[in-house]
């Protein structure tokens, strides 16, 4: 009668680093909103509901607390997938020629999803960047919070103002990236209650 | 110095500041809660995943307020009293270069420059007051600089006047004391650690851009630190102290981080 528990596909320490990982988005990007209208560079206001802090200090103390998280978080996730070698096996390689197969189908509604172990060369991809697009917001934050004691950055990244711009298009990729994210979490909700329980 | 500064009850006087700030310090209805909190897209979401009862935001803010401490800190160790801050050529100095105050431009203080004195105070041997002459005899140095406001814009200035730590050391000030504190004609205030008092691009700067330093920009010394943030360079000096007692600062006493460093 007992049929085996399904196998597990999300581990709790991914589960864990997840989680804490939205949790700390979440707060950077509603506060980096409400600091960003300080300025408006772009010559547009973020709506003040959407912000966090209530006014610039108060999202400057939100935001200055919840990137401790995001790095702390993000570089245990990194370590423990490079050495693992979990990052090779799930996320490479990405191949154009299977990317652009995988990209057809998923807009044609055919991509198989059969199997949360497994990732198809889109997830592979978007995967890739928001880890990638992560770490431009670290470092160009760095930049942004303590210009003069990071030269070497600031200089790659071309400069305080230039970290600005970079800070700026990273958040928008993030923000992109959360909300197909998301998306796709209601599209296939399985992949959701695996990202909770496991499995 | 923001202009998006907090509304009404916190401009009030330091005094009555302190009051409210203590009377509201159990009240979930304090303005200063609100705002810290206001706009609270995540708080939801925030409390559900946490656990514990950040929905009450006086353990928020505290929480918020000791990790801005434990900030201070981090910078203090990043901080390289060697390393210095970038600096420019004339032809990229902003012109016209931006005010910013806890004010509007129609409420600068003015001050004749014949009654006006440096006053010095706290953990000093020679606290007789300097006039701008006295100030102006001393050996000068220029710097191109970029100043970076926490709001996030910056603006390369061009500011001369005397070496701080040259100062400090001529008026005999205690250079193992922890902080430098800045009283200001504006009723500004702020106060830094004196690893950065003492660093080579630290300026009482007298003059912006070859001119006497302006009105609208603090006329006539103001502190110069590249290393720091706008709000830390105190315009309109009245004042100096040197003292081991945490001074706070006008924006630093409503949230904004002490070290404030760049």
């Amino acid at each position: 009668m007992n049929s085996p528990p399904p196998l597990q596909t999300h581990a709790v320490w991914l589960r864990l680093s997840h989680w804490l990982n939205a949790l700390a988005f979440l707060i950077l990007l509603a506060s980096g909103w409400r600091i960003y209208n300080a300025t408006a560079f772009f010559g547009f206001h973020i709506p003040r509901d959407l912000t966090l802090g209530g006014w610039l200090g108060g999202a400057l103390l939100w935001h200055f607390a919840a990137m401790w998280l995001l790095a702390a978080n993000g570089l245990a996730y990194l370590l423990v997938n490079l050495f693992s070698g979990r990052l090779r096996r799930r996320f490479l390689p990405v191949e154009p020629a299977a990317l652009l197969g995988d990209l057809r189908d998923a807009l044609t509604g055919r991509l198989a999803h059969a199997d949360p172990g497994h990732y198809n060369q889109v997830q592979r991809l978007a995967y890739l960047f928001a880890m990638v697009d992560l770490l431009v917001l670290v470092l160009s934050g760095l930049v942004l919070w303590k210009s003069v004691q990071f030269p070497l950055l600031r200089a790659l990244l071309g400069g305080y103002e230039a970290a600005r711009r970079v800070h700026f298009v990273a958040m928008a990729g993030g923000t992109l990236f959360l909300l197909v994210h998301v998306a796709m979490t209601l599209l296939f909700p399985r992949t959701l209650l695996a990202m909770v329980r496991g499995r | 110095m923001p202009a998006d500064r907090p509304s009404s009850p916190l401009l009030l006087a330091a005094d009555d500041r302190q009051a409210l700030l203590r009377a509201s310090a159990r009240s979930l209805t304090s303005p200063l809660r609100r705002r810290l909190l206001g706009g609270a897209l995540s708080l939801g979401g925030l409390a559900m995943l946490s656990g514990c009862s950040i929905t009450d935001s006086q353990s928020a803010e505290d929480l918020l307020r000791a990790i801005s401490r434990l900030n201070d800190e981090a910078q203090a160790r990043l901080f390289d009293p060697a390393r210095l801050a970038p600096v420019y050529t004339e032809a990229e100095v902003a012109r016209p270069f931006p005010f910013n105050a806890y004010y509007g431009i129609d409420q600068i203080r003015r001050v004749d420059d014949r009654n006006w004195r440096l006053e010095l105070s706290g953990m000093i041997e020679h606290k007789q007051a300097w006039t701008l002459a006295d100030l102006a005899a001393l050996p000068q140095q220029d710097q191109i600089t970029r100043h970076i406001c926490v709001e996030g814009w910056s603006a390369i200035g061009r500011w001369g006047g005397v070496r701080f730590s040259d100062f400090l050391r001529r008026i005999g000030a205690d250079l193992t004391a922890r902080y430098v504190g800045f009283r200001c004609f504006d009723d500004y205030y702020t106060s830094i650690d004196m690893a950065t008092a003492l660093h080579p691009q630290t300026l009482l700067a007298l003059s912006f851009d070859g001119r006497p330093l302006p009105a609208e920009f603090g006329h006539p010394v103001k502190l110069r630190m590249p290393t720091k943030l706008g709000y830390k360079n105190p315009k309109y000096l009245a004042e100096i102290f040197v003292s081991n007692v945490y001074p706070g600062g006008y924006w630093e006493d409503q949230g904004y981080n002490w070290f404030g460093g760049s």
